[in-house]
């Protein structure tokens, strides 16, 4: 095992652990391949478990020979270790940080952790294309699914099958993707079934400076509208930056040769600039020294809010085009990775009630993110901590769950889950013992063998004793449409997320409680009401033919 | 009725949102202006002229002449009436209704709710301060009620009953009151049983630079006392240390430490009534913003100070509650004139303090307590009458503003739910109860109002079911005991219920606390049916207790629009 060089010293008494709203704690501070333990041998205390691919960046401090470890984690905790012995310390320190920066995605914990519990439902096998398709056939038969990229070679990013017009054949699809960014050729995200309306997804088009254009992909794209119709081309790109693309080899689509389109440009910025917003929000959530005036001034220069605000606009905007001016739509950006995805997925949550469930959610993280391709691993490597400048890290998926808190808030009754399950998605997205979110997309996770060496979230997730911390108990079915407010005053920051770690939540807590309660208790007053009004139409039954002579 | 030289205007457009309006006819009576709209249902919206802040005519356009109806509580209407001259009546109407000159003139002393006289008195008789003291448990042979001010000799302002420390003779308390502005000499404001220790308040004394008042100094040492176990007293001036300071050249001033034994003085830093007004209309028209980004709109939110100005007041009731409940010593509060900062700082530290004051009945009391009787000048800081705009504050907002804060804090600890908030604020306002009216005790009985108008507090009362957060419960653990509210920067919030009126109308959204009460209703019925069978099932652990609704709409499911294109 290559961990045992990375760990000088596994073991030291007498470390001080401090977190936030728990006593200190002393203990033995162990090392493994994957964990930093803190136990104190005491059974009313609890053990600190902390995954090392949680670890964001850690600083030391030394006090003559006590050194302190300050380990600021990914999901936004910051720890103190005090540790006595500056050797002690500096080896800790050093294994933390090797163990938690491991390149290797095979070394990761998810291909070490065995399960305690038995896996009932495969999570790997629960959302696949196909069963997706059947639902889609059984609504049109416009549509079919495609093996063209059964090998990944048309495009790496894609899965192996796709959902594409049925009027056009693999060869024009491979014609389509070469004139795409990444081979990411337009394929359906969504069929809204009230009007069969349909949302496609892709990457930009490679026009370049010289304009260059595709009959298979005009053909292709156009072969979603019906006879007469208008489509809406949404570039989440503001022009400007789309023209700037050309010079890259990128671009947009000419109203030329997208006659029946019409193009609008938003503005979902990119993902470095996202990175840098989260970690000045996450700094201002941080100091509670900040007088008024510095937390909000903060606030708005992290532009965290207002890309919220942005993306759901954008967001808005497609779902509009689709339920309101019955047209189709096709969203892209640059490479039809991040604001796209972001894009399409909160459309179908306003859209589509049946995404508003934990099983819907599900396989919508698992069409419009996971198989579509986000590269999660690349995104989550870090969080709000990083010191380094970022590679390709970037809080785009993060950003997604904030937008769909804001539309939970303003629709409390309207989901199946509640905010603890979008904030488990969060942590479960930046590090996890499941393998669900490792690998950038189907055909590394595939090499990966993830399915077989690793437990799937959603097996773990969907077992009804975990299920039911997650349930929503405010929640009716609703089969509307719903449209959130994207007016600033309707935008809050995410404190579950952002001040998780600032302040106790005790009193909402309690808060949620009570509404826990008060409906358990109508549930119970319900089943007895029923079964009474049961026994009492059975009686009517057997004394109706007394009564009538 | 000799203003209104159009009593109705026909083909009035009522602008809802850019892309919504209705079109309807537009009746002025003396009281209202009347929007009825031409559809089937004939939907009527009414406006009372004392809510209304300012009319503003724009310049007219090919559809007509737009007309923007701005009302204190924060509602705006916007109208479109086609022909001009009608456009200008409307406005000199309404510009001379909603300014009343004379108190006569106040729509409550017409307001007609058909009560007959006794049942008029006995709602006048709901909130009673004499059971109010008694109470709070005040130690009989520490504190009693002074003649002093009997038919308001010492302090016009003043109630004509207070509490004093009882070891304080009348000279003191006549001394006292002549070394304090106004006359407004300390006395008892809530007494904490829990320690003993008590909140007195008064205006500041007359200090200048080097006056003092033995009287004064003994009176502070009386109250001082009448706490057995502490050794030193809390002088607190909700005053920033500055205004404080230059108030000394005026004669005015603050407590000297060294003249009066064993008091610390603590200054808070609220800021005065003209800071406040500037700072509210600022946020006021952050929330008029025409479709503001997040930048606009945060930007906006800074630069009105509102919240600065909020946690200002707040922490000032957390140093008064933390005082009163943690170290058990008792605190003078004072501002200037003691109606104002005074005011709030007292009763957000009550609210903290005493459970009772976060139910329906208690944040009656305690508002006819600190706010009415003790001589807040509501008829000029909501200006009721036309009178002098630098006198106009939102006072009793910022304190209203204040508990809703606590209530996103502690979403258990109160009886009542933000409806009962906005309600209040509207009625300080409206004019349209007797309750409000006036700067004093004095003024509201030399005007017979008791005999004349009609109070507030029992309409509410007998409306509560509106007005209750469904997750309240008696024995809940943050409905007993003290509240310690964190005051970080980032605890408070814009309150859009209150300043985005507007927003709320266009998108409307589903209320956890509406769906809950409708829960809880319907379980009642449900223990109605069960307990007309059988019995019912015992809720053993939470007692709550389940209040009656009418039919309240449910809000589930509304689909509405939110333009975005």
């Amino acid at each position: 095992m290559e961990f045992a060089e990375l760990i000088k010293t596994p073991r030291v008494d007498g470390v001080v652990l401090h977190r936030p709203f728990m006593p200190t704690v002393e203990g033995t501070l162990c090392l493994t391949g994957h964990h930093l333990i803190l136990s104190s041998r005491q059974d009313n205390t609890e053990e600190l478990w902390l995954l090392h691919a949680n670890i964001d960046s850690i600083e030391k401090r030394f006090v003559g020979s006590l050194g302190t470890i300050i380990v600021k984690c990914k999901d936004l905790r910051v720890i103190q270790l005090d540790i006595p012995g500056m050797e002690e310390c500096l080896n800790i320190a050093s294994s933390i940080e090797a163990l938690s920066t491991l390149d290797s995605v095979s070394l990761m914990y998810p291909f070490f952790y065995r399960p305690l519990f038995e896996v009932i439902e495969d999570g790997w096998q629960l959302f696949v294309p196909e069963e997706a398709f059947k639902d889609l056939e059984s609504m049109t038969d416009e549509w079919r699914l495609s093996e063209v990229n059964k090998d990944f070679s048309v495009c790496p990013s894609y899965p192996s099958l796709l959902t594409v017009p049925k009027d056009i054949d693999d060869e024009s699809l491979c014609k389509a993707a070469s004139f795409r960014h990444g081979g990411r050729f337009p394929v359906l995200s969504y069929y809204h079934k009230k009007n069969g309306m349909v949302m496609m997804r892709a990457a930009q088009p490679l026009t370049g400076t010289n304009g260059r254009r595709c009959k298979e992909d005009e053909k292709l794209i156009n072969a979603t509208l019906c006879a007469g119709k208008r489509g809406y081309i949404i570039d989440t790109r503001t022009i400007a930056v789309a023209q700037q693309a050309k010079a890259r080899g990128g671009g947009f689509e000419q109203e030329a040769n997208y006659a029946q389109w019409r193009r609008i440009h938003k503005a979902i910025e990119r993902s470095n600039v996202l990175q840098e917003g989260l970690i000045k929000l996450v700094e201002a959530c941080n100091d509670q020294s900040h007088s008024m005036d510095r937390w909000l001034s903060k606030l708005e220069a992290s532009n965290w809010q207002s890309n919220v605000k942005e993306i759901l606009t954008t967001a808005c905007l497609a779902a509009q085009c689709i339920d309101r001016e019955g047209a189709s739509v096709l969203v892209h950006g640059t490479e039809g990775t991040d604001s796209t995805l972001q894009v399409t997925s909160l459309a179908q949550i306003i859209l589509d009630p049946a995404c508003r469930t934990i099983r819907g959610f599900e396989a919508l993280i698992e069409r419009e993110w996971l198989q579509a391709g986000h590269p999660f691993q690349q995104r989550c490597a870090q969080s709000a901590y990083s010191n380094g400048k970022p590679r390709s890290e970037a809080p785009v998926f993060l950003l997604f769950l904030d937008c769909v808190w804001q539309i939970l808030r303003q629709f409390p009754c309207s989901f199946q889950f509640n905010e603890n399950f979008l904030i488990m998605l969060f942590e479960h997205a930046y590090a996890s013992q499941f393998g669900t979110f490792l690998g950038n997309s189907v055909a590394e996770r595939l090499k990966l063998l993830l399915s077989q060496k690793t437990v799937s979230l959603w097996s773990w997730v969907n077992r009804p004793q975990e299920l039911e911390r997650f349930l929503n108990p405010l929640y009716e079915p609703n089969n509307l449409v719903i449209w959130p407010s994207v007016a600033p005053q309707s935008l809050l920051l995410w404190e579950g997320v952002f001040l998780r770690w600032n302040r106790s939540t005790k009193c909402l807590d309690e808060a949620y409680q009570e509404m826990v309660h008060i409906i358990e208790y109508n549930k119970e007053l319900q089943n007895k009401v029923n079964s009474l009004r049961r026994q009492l139409a059975q009686l009517e039954t057997e004394d109706g033919p007394l009564q009538t002579p | 009725m000799e203003h209104i030289r159009t009593p109705k205007v026909e083909n009035v457009r009522m602008i809802v949102t850019p892309r919504k309006s209705t079109v309807g006819t537009l009746y002025l009576s003396s009281t209202h202006t009347i929007f009825v709209e031409n559809s089937e249902a004939l939907k009527e919206t009414w406006v009372l002229h004392s809510l209304v802040y300012n009319v503003e005519r724009l310049p007219a356009n090919s559809s007509g002449s737009p007309l923007i109806i701005r009302c204190k509580n924060f509602h705006v209407y916007r109208l479109l009436i086609l022909q001009e001259k009608d456009c200008l009546d409307v406005l000199a109407c309404l510009t001379r209704l909603s300014r009343p000159e004379r108190y006569g003139e106040l729509f409550c002393f017409s307001f007609n709710p058909n009560l007959d006289k006794e049942l008029r008195e006995k709602a006048w008789g709901f909130i009673d301060l004499k059971a109010e003291f008694s109470r709070m448990g005040i130690p009989r042979n520490l504190w009693h009620v002074t003649a002093a001010n009997h038919e308001y000799r010492l302090c016009d302002t003043y109630p004509s009953e207070l509490f004093v420390p009882k070891s304080a003779s009348p000279a003191v308390i006549v001394g006292s009151a002549k070394f304090r502005s106004r006359g407004r000499l300390p006395v008892l404001s809530y007494f904490h049983r829990d320690t003993g220790a008590s909140i007195c308040r008064s205006s500041q004394p007359l200090s200048g630079f080097s006056a003092r008042s033995s009287d004064d100094e003994q009176m502070l040492q009386a109250i001082m006392k009448s706490n057995p176990v502490s050794e030193f007293m809390y002088v607190v001036d909700t005053r920033p240390k500055l205004n404080a300071m230059a108030n000394r050249a005026a004669g005015k001033g603050y407590e000297n430490e060294d003249h009066y034994t064993n008091i610390k003085l603590q200054f808070i830093g609220i800021e005065n009534i003209h800071v406040m007004r500037n700072s509210q209309q600022k946020l006021i028209d952050v929330g008029e913003l025409a479709a503001p980004s997040m930048s606009d709109f945060l930007w906006g939110l800074e630069n009105s100070g509102w919240l600065k100005h909020i946690k200002a007041v707040l922490d000032a009731g957390v140093f008064i509650a933390k005082a009163v409940a943690e170290e058990g010593v008792s605190v003078l509060v004072h501002c200037s004139d003691g109606w104002d900062r005074t005011a709030q700082a007292c009763s957000v530290a009550s609210v903290l303090l005493d459970p009772y004051y976060r139910t329906i009945k208690g944040l009656m009391v305690l508002i006819e307590k600190d706010w009415v009787s003790f001589g807040h000048k509501f008829s000029h800081r909501y200006a009721h009458l036309d009178g002098d705009p630098k006198e106009v504050s939102p006072v009793m907002d910022q304190f209203l503003e204040c508990v809703w804060q606590l209530m996103q804090q502690f979403p258990c600890a109160f009886e009542f739910n933000e409806r009962f908030l906005i309600q209040l604020h509207t009625h300080i306002y409206s004019c349209q109860y007797g309750n409000f009216i006036c700067n004093c005790q004095k003024e509201r009985r030399d005007l017979r109002l008791k005999e004349r108008t009609h109070s507030l507090w029992p309409h509410l009362w007998e409306n509560r079911a509106e007005y209750t957060n469904p997750l309240y419960r008696t024995g809940h653990s943050q409905t007993r005991g003290v509240l310690k509210p964190l005051t970080t920067a980032y605890c408070f919030k814009f309150w859009k219920g209150m300043y985005s009126r507007a927003e709320k109308s266009v998108a409307s959204y589903q209320s956890p606390a509406d769906c809950l009460n409708a829960v809880r209703e319907e379980s009642q019925q449900l223990e109605e049916e069960l307990s007309a069978h059988q019995e019912v099932p015992r809720e053993t652990d939470a007692g709550q207790e389940t209040c009656p609704t009418e039919g309240k709409e449910n809000f589930r499911g509304e689909e509405e629009v939110q333009q975005v294109v």
